[in-house]
Parts: structure tokens; C-alpha cells; sequence
């Protein structure tokens, strides 16, 4: 099974990785872009099948390494 | 006073903090890796600056997680001095030993020189070397400094005096110029609730040496030793 871990920063936290890019896109013509975040995806292969239970253990993985949960939010994506 | 110094991989000031440890305290600070368990008696205990683990994930994320953190935390748990300069004020943050995070400097560029800083609460184990109000002067090195917390976070550190410096002018001016990184509310430096632990980002270690112009970063050190020993 694999683990797809979206990681990007809060409503209100300040990004200027998303600004810049946001910058650059208009620079290079792009137009009806409106505000750009910068986040990361973490891929995980995992063991097993029982989904509840790999949902827990990413969960606890995110909570305790993953993101930070000041400037973070995650979402879990199982495939 | 006798200090341990904890070293990570990709840590790089540990020599100059263990040269101003012992400028100041006549004493060589024990250097411990990482890897360790064990971490020797000590009245004080740091974590230097650096690129610990190379920044991988976010800066300090990996490192707080390193064995010999929970020993650290352990210490701290019981009222053991800990200072973190730097990414290891950074390894502080991401090890809830400190409130807050750091982000990318709102310039996104690294930025390496002297800035100034305004002691804010000089009743401190850490800054009773200094007057409440000073400025001093000392370098900074990073391109994560940009300190953020929620607003009631930093309303609580404001009002229980845990804000330890902030980046001013050489007047002891805030403004948004002097605020390198785009820190809230100027903050480069700031205490757990019992003041016996504090992270800032400037390096006060690199402003020691009459040999490089500039002392002002001996006054934390020597707060510590009249304060430790």
C-alpha cells in the first residue's frame, strides 16, 4: 500500500517560496493567477492492507515527524 | 560552569561556541555526538548552529528527533539551562522544548551579517549581562529565521516577559528595514516558561574576539558563568 502525505503550510503563514513562484508565473506571462502556496508530498510504501490501520499509523507519523503542527496542515491519501 | 555541547551531523559552530564558552568560563565544554545516550553533568547545555542533517525535512526536525534529544529534554524537564543558537534554536522549536517555528526569511535569501539586537527582559540566567533596553551587535547566518507563532502565542510570551531579544536599529529602533528575516513582532530570541531555556537565531558566540571587532555576544556568556557557576 502506498501512503501519499500532503503537506502545506496554514491559512495565514506567511510563504514566500509561493509568493516568489506566484511572482515568476506573472513575469512569464501567466495571467488569472491568484495566490500560490508551496507544500511538499511525501510518498510512503507501507506494509499490509488493512487501511484503517495504516491511516492510524501515517496519522501518528505526521503528528510526530511529518509536519509541524505550528505552521502545518496534512492530509493522508492511501491508494 | 561547565557546559556540554551537543554536536549533530551537519552542525558547524560548535568550535566557536566551545571558544567562547571558554573565554568565558576558564572551562573546555564537554562535546557530545549526537548518537550518544549519555549525556555528561553539566550546568549548561547547547545546541550549536548548523545544517543539522542537512535541513532535511524541515530545519531541526531531524535532529530533535536524534537519541540524545530525549536526554536533553529530560535535563530541561528538570530545570537544566539549555541555549539553542541558530538551527539550534530551530532544533529547540521542533522539539516543543520552545514555542513557535521558524520559516524561510520573507526575503527568501540567506543572510549573513551583523544586525542588531535589543535585550528585552535582562532578568535572565542567559541575559542578566546585559541591561533590559540595550543594543548589541552581533552576526546572523541563516535562511530560516523568520520567527512565527499564533497571535496569542506571541501575546503571552510579550506579556510574561519570555521575549529574550528583538532585531532593531543601532538605536534600539524596531522597524521593518532592521527586522531581517521578517520575524512577528521583531523576535530573535525567546524562553520557555521558566526562562532556563532559550533559543535566538543571531549567533552572540561570533561577536566574542576583540580580534574580530566586535564583543558585544560576551555579555550572554558571561551572564551564564556568574549566573551557573
Amino acid at each position: 500500500m502506498k501512503a501519499r502525505v500532503h503537506v502545506s503550510l496554514k491559512a495565514g503563514v506567511l510563504d514566500p517560496q509561493g509568493k516568489a513562484i506566484g511572482n515568476a508565473l506573472a513575469s512569464l506571462g501567466f495571467t488569472g493567477v491568484g495566490e500560490v502556496r508551496q507544500g511538499k508530498l511525501i510518498e510512503i510504501e507501507l506494509d499490509g492492507a488493512d487501511k484503517a490501520a495504516a491511516r492510524a499509523k501515517v496519522e501518528k507519523m505526521c503528528q510526530e515527524l511529518l509536519a509541524n503542527p505550528v505552521i502545518e496542515n496534512y492530509a493522508i491519501e492511501l491508494e | 560552569m561547565k557546559a556540554a555541547v551537543i554536536v549533530f551531523p551537519g552542525s558547524n559552530r560548535e568550535r566557536d561556541v566551545c571558544a567562547a564558552l571558554k573565554r568565558a568560563s576558564g572551562r573546555e565544554p564537554a562535546v557530545v555526538w549526537h548518537g550518544d545516550s549519555e549525556l555528561p553533568a553539566a550546568d549548561l547545555i547547547v545546541l550549536p548552529g548548523g545544517f543539522a542533517y542537512g535541513d532535511y525535512l524541515r530545519c531541526g526536525a531531524m535532529a530533535a528527533h536524534s537519541p540524545i534529544m530525549r536526554e536533553v529534554k529530560a535535563r530541561a524537564q528538570k530545570g537544566a539551562p539549555v541555549l539553542g543558537i541558530c538551527n539550534g534554536f530551530q532544533v529547540l522549536t521542533e522539539a516543543g522544548m520552545l514555542p513557535g517555528a521558524l520559516l524561510r526569511n520573507k526575503t527568501l535569501s540567506f543572510i549573513c551579517r551583523d544586525v542588531h539586537l535589543r535585550v528585552e527582559n535582562s532578568q535572565t540566567i542567559f541575559t542578566c549581562g546585559y541591561a533590559a533596553g540595550q543594543t548589541i551587535r552581533v552576526p546572523t547566518a541563516h535562511g530560516e529565521g523568520n520567527y512565527t507563532a499564533d497571535p496569542d502565542t506571541l501575546d503571552r510570551l510579550e506579556a510574561e516577559g519570555r521575549v529574550a531579544f528583538r532585531y532593531c536599529s543601532a538605536a534600539g529602533a524596531l522597524t521593518e528595514e532592521d527586522n531581517v528575516n521578517g520575524s512577528a513582532r521583531c523576535i530573535a530570541g525567546v524562553f520557555n516558561e521558566a526562562r532556563t531555556v532559550l533559543g535566538l537565531m543571531p549567533h552572540p558566540e561570533n561577536s566574542t574576539d576583540p580580534l574580530l571587532g566586535c564583543t558585544d555576544g560576551q555579555g550572554l556568556f558571561d551572564g551564564l558563568v556568574s549566573a551557573l557557576s
